[in-house]
């Protein structure tokens, strides 16, 4: 099998209609929550403004920030750590667990880590992690990735759950109850939280002027794991940095509004220095951040808060699912970032978009996602990895549109085809029959039809001023 | 090897001209006529239980029936009761089988049902967590709009921790559906004192 592209994926998750139907009605419904939370904040835009405006002057001064921040944590209590890439993050983390001689961790929601793959580098090792988030435990007990952000287990059905945790902990089998699955997992958890003394956790935002970090969760499992813990570890990209303590007010109203509809999430936590006898520490992750900083096209990527509102609008994301994109971060914003990290295994991602701007319309720090996409189509196009097809096709459209007379001569043969002869278009070979009708042919085309209305205008007027 | 000064080099070099602050004007920003009523409204919708009471002695006498129906109650408030003074140094197992929390909140958002609590008031980070009921006590005159308000009323940086809770722990990562009591309590009570 060569290497995983999107349409090619989607085609397993589109196999089954009912589930790719479910899917999609229920990230529009999680849509629509979010329309009706906005709504009730007449300052909505203005917050989105603001936010937009924080993010862009923290990324044009974000090395003054990082070192603030890291010269505050440290007088807190906490050491920082700086990574230049996955592997050095992964091996940051190891040693300080190793040091610790700790064995067993808990790990809370983290779309970083996931990016390092650090669950599977710690496992190599002998550790033994547990994800404690019910969605991420659960594709880990699948040995899955997340398909959303958010909602990391949104491509399966309760049956599926009930399966796995069957297997697993040997819950009733066929009791799909999701209160009944929940509680279950609750007590399995609940036993590990309170044996396992270190945790390993994300970072929503972390503040410059107070040294310290907040982790939203609706579930409470990053403090139920790290207040127990005798280390923290806390992971963060450098550009999860915001100035000021007033600022997280913006982004809070922000952030669960625009993800689930919430108008905040049930635990926002701020951890500004470790407990009394605990460690902590915070590790600053590049892997390529820099890089897209200094991108002119690209940069205001790094302003994304991880909601996930691009993903439960877009029309591609809703029908193709999140495995469809063959990375850690799906949807729209992933289908930006994920070309910066490697360009030739994702250059199928820009094109797995409609460009209808719907990402951008809901992004609540005013992100220009589908202009972006645009952009990295036609860079990949110009790098020559948009796939022999796409470029020779392109490269015929480009002929056509640019020579008015082959324009029509084409025009008119793809309208007697499909009049005349419709199998030639109406077959399985051509991708666009695949689930779809062809449409009606017009009789002439809009050129013919102008040409013909601007003569019988003509004639009319002219008619009118000889009477 | 050293990625810190790369990575703040590279910044250096890649970032873009500076982009100034927005000014930001919360006093433009939503007001509530009656901040008690939408703070209220806000706790249904994050499915918190709410009481209203005039004083501490009324919450005196609940505290005092859940002692007597045989509860494990661990109290933080010392208008309620007497405060265990070895509670910063509890455990995970300690705390365990604890089945009310009561805590005081300093500050409430009306836009929300966020309750602020710090460190000092709850005395161990752990317990407005792994109690199965958490009774959290507000002031009404510190409820506030929205977070602009409650961010200026609030010294983060204060305490080593703090936490904005708004309602039980819940999740909906099986099939959507609302689960209330994931990993933190199943239940929250905010008791409002008038």
């Amino acid at each position: 099998m060569g290497k995983p592209v999107h349409s090619i994926l989607s085609k397993n998750f589109i196999a089954d209609n009912d589930r790719t139907d479910w899917h999609d009605e229920t990230l529009w419904m999680v849509r629509k929550k979010r329309d009706y939370a906005s709504s009730q904040i007449p300052e909505w835009e203005t917050l989105r403004q603001w936010a937009s405006q924080i993010k862009a002057h923290t990324l044009s001064n974000l090395d003054h920030y990082l070192t603030v921040f890291e010269k505050n944590a440290n007088a807190n209590g906490i050491q920082v750590h700086w990574a230049a890439n996955a592997a050095e993050h992964n091996e940051i983390i190891y040693g300080i667990i190793k040091q610790t001689g700790i064995s067993s961790m808990v790990k809370s929601k983290s779309m970083l880590t996931e990016e390092c793959h650090l669950n599977e580098y710690l496992q190599d090792k002998g550790l033994q992690v547990t994800d404690t988030d019910l969605g991420e435990w659960i594709i880990q007990l699948r040995k899955e990735h997340p398909s959303h952000i958010v909602l990391p287990a949104i491509h399966l059905k309760k049956k599926d759950v009930s399966d796995t945790f069957h297997q697993h902990i040997q819950t009733e089998k066929n009791n799909n109850d999701p209160k009944y699955l929940t509680t279950a997992a609750r007590h399995h958890l609940r036993n590990i939280f309170i044996k396992s003394k270190l945790a390993i956790t994300g970072v929503n935002f972390a503040i410059a002027e107070t040294g310290g970090i907040v982790i939203c969760t609706n579930e409470g499992n990053a403090d139920m794991g790290v207040h127990g813990a005798a280390v923290h570890i806390a992971c963060m990209g450098i550009e999860k940095i915001i100035p000021e303590t007033l600022h997280l007010s913006i982004f809070l109203r922000l952030l669960a509004r625009s993800a689930t509809g919430q108008a905040i999430t049930t635990y926002s936590s701020h951890f500004t220095s470790p407990r009394k006898g605990q460690q902590m520490h915070i590790v600053i992750v590049d892997n390529g951040r820099t890089r897209l900083l200094g991108n002119n096209n690209f940069r205001n990527s790094l302003k994304c808060i991880r909601c996930a509102a691009c993903f439960n609008t877009c029309p591609v994301y809703r029908k193709t699912g999140g495995h469809s994109y063959h990375s850690i971060v799906a949807g729209p914003i992933g289908s930006i970032l994920n070309p910066n990290t490697d360009i030739k295994a994702n250059a199928d991602l820009p094109f797995a978009c409609t460009l209808c701007g719907s990402c951008s319309n809901v992004c609540p720090v005013k992100i220009d996602i589908h202009n972006q996409l645009w952009i990295w189509r036609q860079q990949i196009s110009k790098e020559g990895y948009a796939g022999k097809t796409k470029s020779l096709s392109m490269k015929v459209m480009a002929y056509i549109l640019s020579h008015p007379n082959v324009y029509r001569f084409s025009g008119n043969v793809f309208r007697m085809t499909l009049k005349y002869f419709p199998f030639i278009v109406k077959n399985k070979l051509n991708p666009w029959y695949r689930q779809r009708e062809m449409p009606e042919a017009p009789k002439k085309s809009f050129r013919q039809w102008y040409i013909q209305k601007q003569k019988s205008e003509f004639k009319k007027q002219h008619i009118k001023k000889d009477s | 090897m050293n990625s810190r000064s790369n990575i703040l080099k590279k910044i250096a070099e890649n970032k873009p001209a500076s982009e100034s602050l927005p000014v930001l004007r919360f006093d433009d920003t939503i007001h509530y006529a009656d901040k008690q009523a939408q703070f209220i409204k806000a706790l249904q919708n994050v499915v918190a239980e709410v009481l209203e009471f005039y004083g501490y002695a009324a919450i005196n006498t609940l505290y005092k029936n859940l002692q007597a129906a045989g509860k494990k109650i661990v109290n933080t408030i010392p208008e309620i009761d007497d405060v265990n003074n070895q509670l910063p140094s509890l455990s995970a197992e300690n705390l365990a089988g604890v089945e009310i929390a009561f805590i005081k909140g300093l500050v409430a958002v009306a836009e929300n049902g966020a309750v602020w609590v710090t460190e000092e008031q709850m005395q161990n980070r752990l317990l407005p967590f792994i109690c199965e009921h958490l009774y959290l006590v507000i002031e009404r005159e510190n409820i506030v709009d929205t977070m602009h308000q409650a961010y200026q009323k609030i010294d983060t940086a204060a305490s080593g921790f703090g936490v904005f809770i708004a309602g039980p722990s819940k999740t909906a990562d099986i099939e959507q559906s609302l689960v209330i009591g994931a990993h933190g309590p199943k239940k929250t009570t905010i008791i409002i004192i008038n």
